[in-house]
C-alpha cells in the first residue's frame, strides 16, 4: 500500500544513503578518509606500533643522537628510520606519539567548544530575546580577537595564577579548555540559526500543542535536527584545532617539551634547524600538514553532502 | 477536434521525452507527450504535483533544470525547431517569440533593479527601439496590465510592489517583445483568491487583444475552466485524457478524469462524501506496467495490467484508456466494475 | 449538529492578539521609527456546539491561522478568553488540570512535510501524545493503540516502522491527524490541513475526516481559504477579514443568502467548475496591511457600498437569519440580501 522499500538492516539502508554514494564518487575524498583513519590508527596504537619510546630517558642513548633519515644518508640506522634528535630520541616514534597527543587535544577542545557552543546556542535560539542578545553580543566580541589571541590570552592568566611546575602538569588541560573556548562561537551561531528555523515547523508546534516542556521538545525534537551543520562545523574545527594548538605550542606556550604534540616537536626541531639537522622538524611537520589537509577534505565533503542545494 | 482548425499549429509538440538522471537509473518524467497549440489558443495543462506538467512547460522554453533534459522528441514553434537550439539562440527566441510567467514573481524579477530598468532591457533586446521609446513602451505596458499609476511605479523596486501587483509586472515582462505564445506556470496559485480572479482576467484580456497564444500549467481545474479553450490532463509523466475544456470537464472519458473532476468539491450539491480516487500517484520510480494509472482504476482490465494505451478517440475528446479502444479491455480484473 | 440548548462545547469571547513587529530597541531608537503592531486578531467572539464543524475562512493574513494557534495555546491571547467544555484556558489551573484540557483538544496542520519530525519513526510520531499523557498501560498497550490509530486513518500497522519521507504528502497527512488522534481529543483544530495536497488526495482526507467526526464525535475548528470545501464540511462558516469576523451564518445561509460584500466578493471568486459562462467580477484592490488598518470597518476602502459612516465606525455584529454580520449598509437596510443559486454539477 504505501510508497517505499521493505525493512531493512540499518546496514543496508547506510550503504543505500545518498551520503555513502556521495563518499564512494569523491575518489578524493575517499582518500582523505582512509588517510585519517591510518592516521588516527596508528597514532592510537603508538604505544604497541613505536619502535621506541622515546621520552622514557632510560632507554636514551646520546649516542645515538643526530642520526639521519636512513633512505638519505649512509649514515643512518635502520633501528631510526627517520633519522634522531639531539637526545638520541627516535624520530618517527616522536611523531606517533605526538600525534596522538595533538589528535587528543583537537579531539577534546572540539568536545569542549561542541558542548558550550550547542548548549548556548539552544538557549539562546529557543529562549530568544534578552538572553539570546546577551549571548550573541558576547560571541560578537569573541570574534572580534583571533582565537589564537583567545587562547593566548587564556593561558597567559592560567600561568599567572599557578606556578610552572605545576603549570606542565595541567597544560594539556589548559590548552584544551584554551582552544574549546576560542571556537564555541561557530557552534553556537549555527545552532542558534538552526534552532529558530526548526521552532517554527509544525513538528515542534505539535510537540507544543500536547504540552511538553522546552526542555524535552529541545532535546528530543529540535536538537537531533540540528546535528547535520554541526557535525560539519566540527569537522572542520578539528583541523583548526590541532593547527591551533600545534601552533601555541611552536610558541613555546602549549604542551610541554616533556610531553611533546607535533607543534612542540616542530619547535624543538626549529632550534636545531639552522646546524642542518632539517628531518627533526620536517618529518613532523609533514605529518601535520597531511593530517589537517585530510580532516578538512572530509569536512569540506561532508559540508557540501548535508546541503541538499548543492547536490 | 476542435483544436487547431487553422492550417499551421503555432506550437507543435511531438513525443517529447524528459529525462532525469539519477544513480538509481534513469527516471522518466515527461513520457512522450504530443499537443498542439493554435495561434491565440489557450490550452491548459492540469495534473497533481510531479505529473511531469511544469517540466513540460519548461522544457517548452528550454529552461529545464539540469540534470533533466530533453531526451527525445521534437518541439516546433511556427514550423521551427526549438528544442536542439544552441542556448543563446533558444535565449532571442525566449524573449521575442515566447514569454513566460511562474508561479513566484519574485523569481522572475530581480530586487536590485527597478522594475522600469528590467522592462527597458528586455524591450531593448528584443525591439530595435531608443531608450526613451522603450520607456515610453514599458509604461504603456504597465498600464496595459493594470498598475494604477504607473509613470510613478516604473521607477520602484520588485519588493515595493505588492504580491499581486508584481505578478502584473511579470506578466508586462513577459509581453515586451510582443511574443506569439506566453508559457504561464501556475500564475496565480501563489495569490490570494481575490487577486487570483484578476489576474485571471487579466490574462484572458490580454490573449484576446494581442492575439497571443498561452500555454496555462496549473493544478487548478478551476483556473483552467475559466481560462482555457482545451486542456490537456496529465498524469504520471503522460498525457492522460486532452479535448476542448467544456468536453473534458462536464463529460470526461478518461476515468483518472472522471475521479479528477468528481474529487472537487462544487457549490450547489451538499453531498454527504466527495467522490475520491484511492492511492496516490505512483513515484517516477515505481511506475507500474501497463497503463500507469491501472493501480488506481475501477475500469481496470486484463488489457490494462499489460499494455500501455496511447491517446485514442473518445468521442469528443482523445483518451488514453483503452475503455475508448474498439477491442476495449477484456474481462475485467476481480470484482472491479466500471465506475457509474 | 448544534444541539440548540446553548451548551456550546467551545466558547470565544472578545479574543484578541496583537504581535509587535518593531525593529529592535536600538535601530527603533535610531532610527526614529514608531513600534508597529500588527492586529493579526481583533476581538472576535465565536461559539462552537459540540459535534459540529466551524470553519473560519478569508484570505492569507486575515488572522484565521492565529485563531487556530490561540485556540490550542501555541500563543498566549493578547485579551479574550477562551472557554473549553465550561473551563476557562486562561485560568489558573495546576499541571495536571492543565494537561487534562491540553488532552481533550489537537490541531492538525497544513504542510504534511514540516509536521511530522523527519528523524523519527511514524510509531514513535503517533506515540508521542499517548507517552506524554501516560494513556498507555504498558507497552503492549502502546503498541496495540498505534496500530489502531494508524487503521483508524487507513493505514498499515506495520506502517509504523518507516519514516515521514517514505510516504506521500497525502500519507503524511494521514499520519498527522493519527497523532492528533492519539490522545482521545473531543475537539480538534484543523489549519488548512488540505492545502498542501492535490484534489484526488484532498478528497480523501475531507472524506476521511467527515468519517471521524461521525464516529468519535468530534468537534471541529477548520480554518481554510477554499470556500468549495469549507461549503462541504462545514456546519457553520465564520468568514474574517482583517483580524475581524464580518459574518458568521449557517453553511448553506452564508452560501445562498451572503450578507457582507466582502462574504459576496469572496464568493465571486470561488472558480465555475460547471461552466455556465458565469463571468466572475474580480473585485478591485488588495488586503490592507494589518499594521495599519483602515479606520472604521476595514473594508470600506474596497467596498461599493462604503459610506461616510463605514469610515469612520467600526460595525457591531448584529444577528440576522441565524448568524450575524458586521455591516453597516446591511443594519441599515441600504444592500438588499439577494439570493444565489447554484447550478447542480453533473
Amino acid at each position: 500500500m504505501t510508497a517505499g522499500s521493505q525493512q531493512t538492516g540499518w546496514l543496508h539502508r547506510a550503504a543505500d544513503s545518498d551520503i555513502w554514494w556521495s563518499f564512494k564518487s569523491s575518489p578524493m575524498t575517499v582518500v582523505a578518509a582512509v588517510a585519517t583513519f591510518l592516521i588516527i590508527a596508528v597514532a592510537f596504537l603508538s604505544p604497541v606500533l613505536a619502535p621506541h619510546t622515546p621520552f622514557d630517558p632510560a632507554t636514551l642513548s646520546l649516542s645515538d643522537g643526530l642520526k639521519p633519515p636512513v633512505l638519505l644518508s649512509s649514515d643512518g640506522d635502520w633501528a631510526f628510520p627517520l633519522g634522531t634528535d639531539d637526545q638520541g630520541r627516535d624520530v618517527l616514534s616522536s611523531i606517533m606519539y605526538g600525534t596522538r597527543l595533538s589528535l587528543i587535544v583537537g579531539f577534546a577542545s572540539v568536545v569542549v567548544a561542541m558542548t558550550l557552543g550547542i548548549t548556548l546556542g539552544l538557549l539562546s535560539g529557543y529562549l530568544g530575546g534578552a538572553v539570546d542578545a546577551l549571548i550573541m553580543r558576547v560571541a560578537d566580541v569573541q570574534l572580534t580577537f583571533p582565537a589564537i589571541l583567545v587562547a593566548l590570552l587564556i593561558d597567559g592568566i592560567v600561568r599567572g595564577i599557578i606556578s610552572v611546575k605545576r603549570h606542565d602538569e595541567i597544560a594539556i588541560y589548559v590548552i584544551v579548555g584554551a582552544i574549546g573556548l576560542s571556537f564555541w562561537v561557530q557552534y553556537a551561531r549555527t545552532v542558534r540559526g538552526s534552532v529558530m528555523v526548526e521552532k517554527n515547523k509544525e513538528y515542534v508546534q505539535a510537540a507544543r500543542v500536547i504540552g511538553l516542556s522546552p526542555i524535552l521538545i529541545m532535546v528530543r525534537h529540535v536538537l537531533p535536527n540540528v546535528t547535520g551543520p554541526v557535525l560539519v562545523i566540527a569537522t572542520i574545527n578539528l583541523g583548526l584545532a590541532i593547527i591551533t594548538e600545534a601552533t601555541l605550542s611552536f610558541l613555546g606556550v602549549g604542551l610541554p617539551s616533556t610531553e611533546p604534540s607535533l607543534g612542540t616537536l616542530i619547535r624543538l626541531g626549529n632550534e636545531v634547524l639552522q646546524s642542518g639537522d632539517w628531518w627533526i622538524t620536517v618529518f613532523p611537520g609533514i605529518t601535520l600538514a597531511a593530517l589537517v589537509l585530510a580532516v578538512n577534505l572530509l569536512g569540506d565533503w561532508l559540508r557540501d553532502a548535508l546541503n541538499p542545494k548543492l547536490r | 477536434m476542435a483544436a487547431a482548425s487553422n492550417n499551421q499549429p503555432l506550437l507543435e509538440v511531438r513525443s517529447l521525452r524528459v529525462e532525469f538522471p539519477t544513480r538509481r537509473g534513469t527516471l522518466l518524467a515527461v513520457d512522450d507527450v504530443s499537443f498542439d497549440i493554435a495561434p491565440g489558443e489557450v490550452l491548459g495543462v492540469v495534473g497533481e504535483s510531479g505529473a511531469g506538467k511544469s517540466l513540460t512547460g519548461n522544457a517548452i522554453i528550454g529552461l529545464l533544470e539540469p540534470p533533466g533534459r530533453v531526451a527525445g522528441g521534437e518541439i516546433r514553434l511556427e514550423g521551427r525547431r526549438i528544442d536542439n537550439l544552441p542556448y543563446e539562440e533558444m535565449r532571442k527566441v525566449r524573449g521575442a517569440r515566447i514569454g513566460a510567467i511562474f508561479q513566484d514573481p519574485l523569481t522572475s524579477l530581480n530586487p536590485l533593479y527597478s522594475v522600469g530598468r528590467q522592462l527597458v532591457e528586455t524591450i531593448q533586446t528584443h525591439l530595435p527601439l531608443s531608450a526613451s521609446e522603450a520607456r515610453t513602451r514599458a509604461i504603456e505596458l504597465l498600464k496595459e496590465v493594470g498598475i494604477p499609476g504607473a509613470e510613478m511605479r516604473i521607477d520602484h523596486y520588485p519588493h515595493q510592489f505588492s504580491g499581486g501587483m508584481r505578478q502584473r509586472v511579470v506578466i508586462a515582462l513577459a509581453l515586451c517583445a510582443g511574443p506569439r505564445l506566453i508559457v504561464a506556470d501556475e500564475p496565480t496559485t501563489a495569490l490570494d483568491v481575490s487577486i487570483q480572479a484578476q489576474i485571471i482576467a487579466l490574462l484572458k484580456r490580454l490573449c484576446r487583444e494581442h492575439g497571443t497564444a498561452v500555454m496555462l500549467v496549473t493544478h487548478d481545474m478551476g483556473v483552467i475552466a475559466e481560462t482555457a479553450d482545451r486542456v490537456a490532463v496529465m498524469y504520471a509523466g503522460r498525457i492522460a485524457e486532452i479535448g476542448p475544456v467544456r468536453d473534458v470537464v462536464k463529460h470526461a472519458k478518461h476515468p483518472y478524469t472522471k475521479g479528477l473532476m468528481g474529487s472537487i468539491p462544487s457549490l450547489g450539491v451538499r453531498s454527504e462524501r466527495l467522490t475520491q480516487i484511492d492511492g496516490a500517484m505512483p513515484r517516477l520510480t515505481e511506475i507500474p506496467p501497463g497503463c500507469a494509472f491501472n493501480p488506481r482504476c475501477g475500469a481496470r482490465g486484463q488489457r490494462c495490467l499489460v499494455e500501455r494505451p496511447d491517446l485514442m478517440a473518445a468521442g469528443t475528446t482523445r483518451a488514453a484508456c483503452w475503455l475508448h479502444d474498439r477491442g476495449g479491455v477484456g474481462p475485467a480484473v476481480g470484482k472491479e466494475t466500471v465506475d457509474a | 449538529m448544534p444541539d440548540g440548548g446553548g451548551s456550546q462545547f467551545v466558547r470565544i469571547a472578545g479574543l484578541k492578539r496583537y504581535f509587535d513587529v518593531s525593529a529592535p530597541w536600538l535601530v527603533r531608537t535610531i532610527e526614529r521609527r514608531p513600534r508597529q503592531i500588527v492586529q493579526a486578531v481583533d476581538g472576535i467572539d465565536i461559539e462552537i456546539a459540540k459535534g459540529e464543524t466551524f470553519s473560519l475562512v478569508g484570505e492569507s493574513g486575515c488572522g484565521k491561522s492565529t485563531v487556530a494557534r490561540l485556540v490550542v495555546g501555541l500563543y498566549p491571547p493578547t485579551a479574550g478568553s477562551i472557554e473549553i467544555d465550561g473551563n476557562d484556558m486562561g485560568g489558573r489551573h495546576s499541571a495536571a488540570e492543565m494537561a487534562a484540557l491540553r488532552r481533550r483538544m489537537q490541531m492538525i496542520f497544513q504542510d504534511p512535510y514540516a509536521s511530522l519530525n523527519p528523524r523519527w519513526r511514524v510509531f514513535d510520531i503517533i506515540a508521542e501524545p499517548i507517552r506524554a499523557f501516560g494513556l498507555a498501560k504498558d507497552k503492549a498497550d502502546l503498541e496495540a493503540r498505534v496500530g489502531g490509530l494508524l487503521r483508524q486513518v487507513r493505514l498499515n500497522p506495520a506502517d509504523g516502522r518507516k519514516y515521514p519521507h517514505e510516504f506521500s504528502g497525502g500519507q503524511r497527512q494521514r499520519i498527522s491527524i493519527a497523532r492528533a488522534l492519539a490522545s482521545e481529543p473531543e475537539f480538534l483544530v484543523c489549519d488548512e490541513p488540505t492545502s498542501a495536497l492535490d484534489v484526488s488526495v484532498q478528497a480523501q482526507i475531507l472524506n476521511l475526516m467527515v468519517d471521524l467526526q461521525r464516529r468519535l464525535q468530534l468537534t471541529y475548528l477548520f480554518i481554510s481559504h477554499n470556500l468549495a470545501v469549507v461549503y462541504h464540511i462545514s456546519t457553520r462558516v465564520g468568514v474574517m477579514y482583517l483580524g475581524r469576523l464580518v459574518e458568521v451564518a449557517p453553511t448553506e445561509t452564508l452560501f445562498t443568502r451572503p450578507k457582507h460584500p466582502y462574504t459576496r466578493m469572496l464568493l465571486d471568486t470561488i472558480p465555475d467548475l460547471d461552466m455556465t459562462g458565469r463571468q466572475r467580477s474580480p473585485v478591485g484592490g488588495e488586503v490592507p496591511s494589518p499594521i495599519n488598518p483602515p479606520s472604521g470597518c476595514s473594508f470600506h476602502p474596497r467596498c461599493p457600498f462604503a459610506n461616510d459612516r463605514c469610515k469612520s465606525e467600526r460595525p457591531k455584529a448584529l444577528p440576522i437569519e441565524g448568524g450575524t454580520v458586521a455591516c453597516h449598509a446591511i443594519e441599515e437596510g441600504r444592500l438588499p440580501i439577494e439570493d444565489r443559486t447554484y447550478t447542480v454539477g453533473t
